[in-house]
């Protein structure tokens, strides 16, 4: 196992993709905190980068690198070798590569600016949608074997936390806008790890006074032990979810 | 000639007739003001007196000389003045009593005129200063902080009732409830105070007609400062600063009517400016910035102007609930605005339309609010402000400048 994650993730960070995308972290990074005097507001500006090109990235990158070591997956089920264990180590090796680039990209000049809670929880809610987007973007390789489509599906993944599920919850909003809806929200809000990640960081900023009450409501779930405790369940269960089931289906494939 | 005379000469009479009296430590402050006649001055020495319920019914003149303390044990009112011509100065006044039924205060000044209340130090009162129907008096260069609690235990530091033509200037005023607060109290100017942490509002106005507010700084007051009922206000080089909080506001105006709001500066407030129910007002030359919303313009607004005002760096410039515009927006500075100037007049060609369809989906749906910064609401925004169709379109700035006005 360790000599296999080994390899792959050595293969990966020599890929010069992974090098490209942690330079553009770094470089928006420092571009966000030297433009903004108010670290906040770059934090702030940062955080709608984090939240569109980490999960894209993530999700395209690993489900490109799977299609272009099937062959390297194909060799090695021919070794004793349990599936199990492959499957992990791919994941693995994708998502701590990505999670490598993620943490010097942007993990480090945040850090280095200001170490405010909001800091953390934006360098801890990136972590985690690199890994959450790395096992969507498995179960998505292994569960269709044509290249193209296996990427069409991952874009559309992608499409959907990004957009789409924001588009259907402000129409549910609109229809139902006569009854209380701050707890519903909070529902609303962990069916979107996207989400769940910009709330959680948004809370520990100034912006979280402008949510109102709908803000007050999540501030009073979200700020305490429990909903924190939630958060982070929900993260994992997010990532879990996604990467239980390509284990699975890579496990049952028939290569 | 002669009468002027006589009554010049009366007045050197008694003037000369006044003498001083001095206490000491330890003696009665009532007793000595007891044997005061009108004119006199009674001059407290420093050190600390544990007194309370001292009252003044004639018109002298009650001075602290280095600072002495007033303490009152927390047993009731230390000093309640029920005479014309007052003067108070330059004393420390320390624990009032707390009490629901009778407002307790540090100084209490009852149907008289012409008080003066200067330089004192008053803490952990609860009232500070309190006037009630007493004409042309002044509170200047008081410092009142308390400690904050709830509510409810706790008193305005400068409070008003039923007066005209006062003046408070230069007070610092920290941790009461109102900062200053004033009900039917008119044609009076209040200036240069300075209003802070206090639980609810930094200066709280009801039907107080023909006031002046200048040079005052508001700030992090629990809800910012909230006036209503009242008309022909005049607000100036005021600053509303760092009224940060999900229901604060930097100023909130309620059934306010043909008043003038300039040169004052906004900052860092969760709503700058709210408006409701309010007429005729002129606002000008404000700067607005780094708030969440800059504006919030009820649609009962009706006839207000906006004009030469800076819009800086604010979530939100305006949010309406309405699609009627009654008000009129010219010549303001938008950070925001993207039109361009062929002319090169300082005027841009396009106009402005200073309502995002995100603020009006929020005013409409609350909950709406969990977007705050994200993806799809940028893109509905860009795509908005391209083609417009749901933000009312009539509300919009036709002049908008291109570079901010100077402060």
């Amino acid at each position: 196992m360790r000599i296999l994650l080994r390899y792959i993730a050595y293969d990966i960070l020599r890929n010069r993709m992974i090098i490209a995308y942690t330079l553009f972290l770094l470089l928006m990074s420092a571009t966000m905190f030297s433009i903004e005097s108010n670290p906040g507001k770059g934090l702030l500006n940062l955080l709608n980068i984090v939240l569109i090109v980490v999960p894209l990235v993530s999700i395209i990158f690993s489900t490109i690198h799977y299609y272009n070591s099937y062959e390297f997956i194909e060799l090695l089920l021919a070794q004793p070798i349990p599936r199990k264990r492959l499957a992990f180590g791919q994941f693995l090796g994708v998502g701590m590569a990505l999670s490598l680039a993620f943490l010097i990209g942007v993990g480090i000049p945040v850090l280095l600016t200001g170490c405010s809670s909001a800091a953390l929880s934006l360098v801890l809610t990136g972590v985690f949608l690199t890994l959450i987007f790395v096992a969507l973007a498995m179960l998505a390789a292994v569960r269709t074997r044509d290249k193209a489509r296996g990427i069409g599906v991952a874009l559309l993944l992608w499409f959907y936390f990004a957009l789409l599920y924001n588009g259907i919850v402000l129409f549910l909003l609109f229809a139902f806008s006569e009854y209380p809806l701050e707890k519903a929200v909070i529902a609303f809000v962990s069916f979107n790890p996207i989400d769940l990640g910009r709330i959680l960081v948004m809370l520990h900023t100034d912006a979280s006074a402008l949510m109102g009450f709908t803000g007050a409501v999540m501030q009073q779930f979200f700020g305490s032990g429990w909903g924190v405790l939630y958060a982070v369940v929900i993260m994992l269960l997010w990532f879990g979810l996604p990467l239980w089931g390509s284990v699975r289906s890579f496990s049952r494939k028939d290569f | 000639m002669r009468i002027p005379f006589f009554i010049l000469s009366l007045f050197l009479v008694t003037n000369l007739g006044a003498k001083t009296i001095q206490v000491a430590p330890g003696a009665s402050i009532q007793q000595a003001i007891d044997r005061a006649t009108a004119g006199d001055t009674v001059l407290v020495r420093a050190g600390t007196y544990y007194q309370y319920g001292i009252k003044i019914n004639k018109s002298l003149t009650l001075l602290g000389q280095g600072k002495p303390l007033l303490d009152a044990s927390a047993q009731g009112e230390i000093l309640t003045i029920s005479a014309d011509n007052v003067v108070v100065k330059g004393f420390h006044f320390q624990r009032t009593g707390r009490t629901s039924i009778t407002d307790w205060a540090a100084v209490k000044v009852l149907s008289a005129q012409y008080v003066q209340v200067l330089n004192n130090h008053i803490n952990h009162s609860y009232f500070g200063i309190y006037f009630s129907d007493s004409d042309h008096c002044t509170a200047r260069n008081n410092t009142i902080v308390g400690k904050p609690s709830e509510e409810q235990n706790t008193g305005n530091a400068i409070h008003a009732w039923k007066c005209n033509h006062l003046s408070f200037s230069d007070n610092t005023v920290k941790g009461h409830r109102d900062g200053i607060y004033l009900e039917f109290v008119t044609d009076s100017h209040i200036q240069r105070n300075f209003c802070q942490n206090n639980i609810r509002y930094g200066l709280h106005f009801m039907f107080s007609h023909n006031n002046t507010y200048s040079y005052n700084r508001f700030r992090e007051n629990g809800a910012g400062v909230a006036v209503m009922y009242t008309r022909n206000v005049v607000m100036h080089h005021n600053h509303f600063e760092q009224n940060w909080g999900s229901a604060a506001y930097g100023l909130l105006l309620k059934d306010i009517s043909d008043s003038k709001i300039e040169h004052n500066t906004f900052d860092n407030n969760t709503t700058g400016i709210y408006m409701e129910g309010s007429s005729r007002i002129h606002l000008a030359y404000n700067t607005l910035e780094n708030n969440g919303w800059a504006l919030r313009l009820q649609a009962n607004c009706s006839d207000n102007v906006f004009e030469k005002n800076n819009f800086l760096g604010n979530t939100f410039d305006v949010a309406t609930n309405g699609g009627t515009v009654l008000n009129r927006f010219a010549g303001n500075y938008w950070d925001q605005y993207a039109g361009y100037d062929l002319n090169r007049d300082g005027v841009g060609d396009v106009p402005y339309h200073p309502v995002s369809l995100y603020a009006m989906i929020v005013e409409r749906i609350p909950a709406g609010l969990m977007f705050l910064h994200s993806f799809v609401v940028r893109l509905i925004e860009e795509s908005e402000k391209i083609f417009p169709s749901l933000t009312p379109t009539e509300l919009k700035d036709s002049s908008p400048l291109l570079k901010p006005i100077k402060r």
